[in-house]
């Protein structure tokens, strides 16, 4: 076995020291009901690297790869281009196979890392402070509801219509079994974001109002009335961003007031991955509500030579100290993802990132005008960044989405894959652009767009 | 007594009391290869950027309602070569498993295999959507449903959740599953049983699952305490959480005792799955009455720990909770087609009482990957051999330490994959962090510490079976080296350590007045 540098002779050696005559005498603790008389049945057994290897392949090339198609989801996982020297910053062997950083003498490289990447993520949200990152967007969702309801002693969240609707489940989910309320409600089916509605539904019973910003139909809004109304009824404003490129190109949520802000970085530097491994960001507006927040922190200090170092800190919010009162049961969260996004941010930059926003609405703007052109094709959205929703004439999405593949083009997200069983949403089809779709990928999904819709009835 | 290294280095040869401390101060502050790097903001411009890409043309016009950024983000930006360096220096102030012997209790710091990357990153797995329609993303669908077979037969149990996202999420999900399956009963039990020896995440998830949380004592010899258990089981008791093989290093040998009388009163008996890298190949927990148990794939099966994730937590599930896992899962048809069991395919698969979602996508398929790959690479031969090497490292350091240093539970029998000592001989207020940190000056990362709370300075030493037995040695001798001088009473061992990158760092300070951002 390539990976046990243990020998038979070691083994022997070994086994004589602890004075024991087989390797089964040191597990006499098993019940006598649980001992197997050998490798567990009906599997198979070792495989050299290169057999390993045959098999993967065999199951990845079942898989369409979104780079070898016009492809154009979101919906909260997004395609962009990542430069090849974030991989190579990942798999050094000093980041990829650390440990957690509890002996921070022996950790500063993770540490000043995660303390940059705080400052990062705390800057693109218009926040003060910036965990160490948690799950992924939907996660740090649910992490948010539940902090927003410890600093406001209330139990009730309003979700907007138009947060992504596997986040509300998994807040809806978790909610459920903490004993809070949950308002939510599904998207309307308008040009802009329908605010006035979501603010009639803040009362003094309230703990926040969460809202995602672009929302799940791409549309944008000014938030700052909702910061208001939430305020006004002393609840807090949750802001829930799925796509941080766009951050490049609108207002901040803090800018516009809101409490808290979480989102999904998978964006830069993570890649699609199937869903996950991706990256829970988390930050707050105001300091004072540092003491309530989840996941790990990294603070700046000095050593004992006064150098300048970093420690994870303010850990007696946390579950290895405050057992079944801390603010969170996470532990292992992002790191290798947040390292990811960090040298992503690194490389872009403040000129970098708003012009990779800016490359991202010039080809969504294109997009969106030549797919209108598109006959029985409306687009919804007034204002949208880098994703917009495209009105297909009373066709169902998921079905022609299925037949686009069929054609070789990843058209979208469809509305009834994300909300099944609402019939008015099922004619809905969610369109992303970012830097990697051309302009010959605009027109192949325009055209098979077309031929597609001309033989659905 | 000095180490072993066949470096050449010889102890008379090391710089008589300065050691590498000796030298002349430098203008940078670098040591030779010991590199400072100031921090990114430090040293970015917020003109400068790594990556191409067109300039903005501030004439094009926009659709962003009015919200077009005014204020500058507060970002810097390096070029590439720049980036790569600043990186680099920061990686070299770590330490990895690549680097050393990485003796961390619990954690489970075992060799990365460099094929499970490889296999990650194909562009099969690695640039596929989570939304794509089923039928172009089969493969994918086959890996979760692979790993699913291998993870539920290893463990002998009925039904897999594979959507959590890291080993707390796990015990969550499973948790929760308890919560629904009692709910669908109309069951009100409320309590759970949780070792005072438990995992801190334990506690949390429980009282985040809405349970009430009640600690369980441990007897004399490490383990729990089996009449205060029974003693405790009511109809208020909804379920206990156990780990097993325990924090102590020690398997739980009245296991299935506990868990009949638990069923017996109407509970559910949760194991943490955190140590089951002891076990693997050899028990299956579904022989010990587990009704649902966590996996962490960045334990048992090799995934990266990345300096603190991702993880990956699937949770194994007996036949009474299944019903109840969370979407999304994966499901085969008479066909042979995987299907990806959503809301609205359930009913079509009979999964009708899923307790909900638990994160937005399907779980975190790039550890899944890694993990099959693992798998297929040791097999259920090599996968026994894992655990039996991980119980056998760990056995020999017990026994060649025990002679000089307090080993609580040493008379219990054999450990499992790690063994676990106490500071109680230490002489003139030395402690466990002192010996922790005299063996980062050894070239350690050191073992864990102050857990399981239930012994005085605990010392958790998990070797792990990808050590090789010169490795260990060494190991052992440093240790030895080491807890000598706490038993000496050696002053300096108070400062340690004087040769990493930073010497002791201010926590208390660090977390009176909090600085979590950089402020130019």
């Amino acid at each position: 076995m390539r990976y046990l540098p243990l020998t038979d002779t070691d083994r022997q050696a070994m086994l004589a020291k602890i004075g024991a005559s087989t390797i089964d005498d040191l597990f006499v603790d098993v019940p006598e009901v649980a001992r197997l008389d050998g490798p567990i049945h009906g599997l198979p057994m070792h495989a050299s690297e290169m057999a390993v290897e045959r098999h993967m392949k065999k199951l990845a090339a079942k898989n369409l790869v979104a780079g070898e198609v016009p492809f154009f989801l979101g919906a909260g996982a997004y395609r962009h281009h990542v430069p090849a020297s974030v991989d190579t910053i990942i798999q050094r062997g000093e980041f990829l196979t650390a440990y957690t950083p509890y002996q921070p003498e022996i950790a500063q490289g993770t540490l000043q890392m995660l303390f940059e990447f705080q400052t990062q993520v705390a800057r693109l949200y218009g926040c003060a402070v910036a965990n160490a990152s948690l799950y992924d967007g939907s996660t740090a969702c649910w992490e948010a509801v539940a902090m927003a309801t410890r600093v406001t002693k209330r139990k009730r969240a309003v979700l907007s219509g138009a947060l992504h609707p596997h986040y509300a489940e998994v807040v809806k989910t978790m909610a459920h079994y903490t004993g809070d309320e949950i308002a939510d409600a599904l998207p309307s089916i308008t040009p802009d974001p329908e605010l006035t509605g979501l603010i009639a539904r803040i009362d003094e019973e309230t703990a926040c109002v969460v809202v995602q910003y672009p929302d799940i139909l791409g549309r944008i809004a000014d938030l700052t009335p909702v910061a208001e109304a939430a305020h006004a009824k002393g609840a807090l404003l949750v802001v829930v961003n799925t796509e941080p490129v766009a951050l490049g190109a609108i207002k901040s949520p803090g800018e516009m007031g809101a409490d808290i802000v979480v989102g999904e970085g998978q964006s830069l530097g993570v890649g699609l991955q199937f869903g996950g491994p991706y990256l829970g960001l988390f930050a707050v507006r105001d300091p004072k509500h540092v003491r309530q927040m989840p996941g790990r922190l990294c603070g700046e200090t000095t050593d004992a030579e006064g150098k300048r170092g970093f420690v994870l800190t303010l850990s007696t919010r946390e579950q290895h100290i405050r057992r079944e009162k801390a603010t969170s049961n996470i532990c292992t969260n992002s790191g290798l993802c947040a390292l990811a996004f960090t040298v992503h941010m690194t490389l872009l930059g403040e000129k970098g990132l708003r012009e990779l926003a800016a490359e991202n609405h010039r080809l969504a703007c294109l997009a969106a005008d030549r797919l209108a052109k598109v006959p029985g094709v409306e687009v919804l959205n007034n204002g949208f960044f880098n994703e917009f929703t495209l009105m297909l004439g009373g066709r169902p999405a998921r079905a022609i989405i299925r037949d686009l593949a069929d054609r070789g083009v990843l058209g979208g997200v469809s509305l009834g894959r994300l909300y099944p069983g609402v019939a008015a949403l099922e004619h809905a089809l969610l369109v992303a652009v970012t830097e990697t779709t051309t302009e010959e990928d605009i027109e192949r999904l325009a055209e098979e767009l077309e031929a597609s819709i001309k033989e659905t009835v | 007594m000095n180490a072993p290294n066949k470096s050449g280095w010889k102890p008379e040869m090391q710089v008589a009391e300065s050691g590498f401390l000796g030298g002349p101060v430098t203008t940078t502050g670098n040591r030779g290869l010991m590199l400072e790097e100031p921090l990114l903001f430090e040293i970015g411009r917020a003109d400068v950027t790594g990556v191409d890409l067109p300039e903005i043309d501030p004439s094009a016009p926009n659709r962003l309602g009015g919200l077009a950024r005014s204020e500058a983000i507060g970002l810097v930006g390096l070029t590439e070569p720049e980036t790569v360096r600043h990186y680099t220096r920061l990686s070299r102030q770590n330490y990895g498993i690549d680097l050393g012997f990485f003796p961390l209790g619990s954690c489970t710091m075992k060799h990365n295999p460099r094929l499970n990357e490889k296999m990650a990153r194909l562009p099969g797995f690695a640039d596929i959507h989570p939304l794509q329609p089923v039928g172009t993303v089969q493969g994918a669908l086959e890996v979760m449903n692979e790993l699913a077979h291998w993870l539920i037969t290893l463990t002998g149990m009925h039904g897999v959740a594979m959507s959590p996202k890291a080993g707390a999420h796990g015990e969550l999900c499973g948790m929760l599953c308890i919560r629904a399956a009692l709910e669908a009963r109309g069951d009100a039990r409320d309590v759970v049983l949780v070792p005072e020896s438990a995992h801190g995440t334990n506690p949390a998830t429980a009282a985040f699952a809405g349970f009430r949380v009640e600690d369980i004592p441990a007897t004399p010899e490490g383990r729990v305490d089996v009449a205060a258990l029974k003693a405790r089981l009511g109809p208020d008791v909804a379920a206990v959480m156990i780990t097993n093989p325990n924090t102590c290093g020690l398997f739980e040998k009245d296991f299935r005792e506990m868990a009949d009388a638990v069923h017996a009163a109407g509970g559910f008996v949760y194991c943490d799955g955190a140590n089951f890298n002891a076990i693997v190949g050899k028990v299956r927990p579904g022989d010990l009455g587990v009704d649902a148990m966590h996996i962490n794939l960045h334990k048992t099966f090799s995934t990266p720990h990345g300096g603190g994730g991702p993880g990956s937590g699937p949770v194994v599930l007996s036949e009474a909770l299944a019903p109840f896992g969370p979407m999304p899962f994966t499901a085969r048809d008479g066909d042979g087609v995987v299907h990806l069991v959503e809301e609205e395919s359930a009913a079509e698969f009979g999964h009708t009482q899923a307790f909900g979602r638990m994160t937005a996508f399907h779980g975190q398929m790039g550890m899944f990957t890694r993990a099959l790959t693992y798998i297929l690479s040791h097999g259920a031969d090599g996968l026994k051999q894992v655990a039996e090497d991980a119980v056998l490292n760990a056995n020999y350091i017990l026994r060649s330490m025990e002679d000089i240093l307090h080993a609580p539970f040493a008379a219990s029998g054999p450990c499992m994959h790690e063994a676990l000592f106490g500071d109680k001989d230490f002489t003139n207020g030395l402690s466990t962090l002192d010996v922790a940190k005299g063996l980062i000056d050894e070239g350690y990362h050191p073992m864990t510490v102050y857990f399981p709370l239930v012994v005085h300075g605990a010392m958790l030493v998990e070797p792990t079976e990808t050590e090789s037995k010169a490795a260990i040695d060494q190991f052992i001798a440093a240790f030895r080296g080491v807890v000598e001088r706490a038993l000496e009473g050696d002053e300096a061992l108070k400062q340690a350590p004087y040769y990493s990158p930073r010497r002791r760092l201010d926590e208390t300070g660090a977390a009176r007045k909090p600085k979590l951002a950089y402020e130019s």
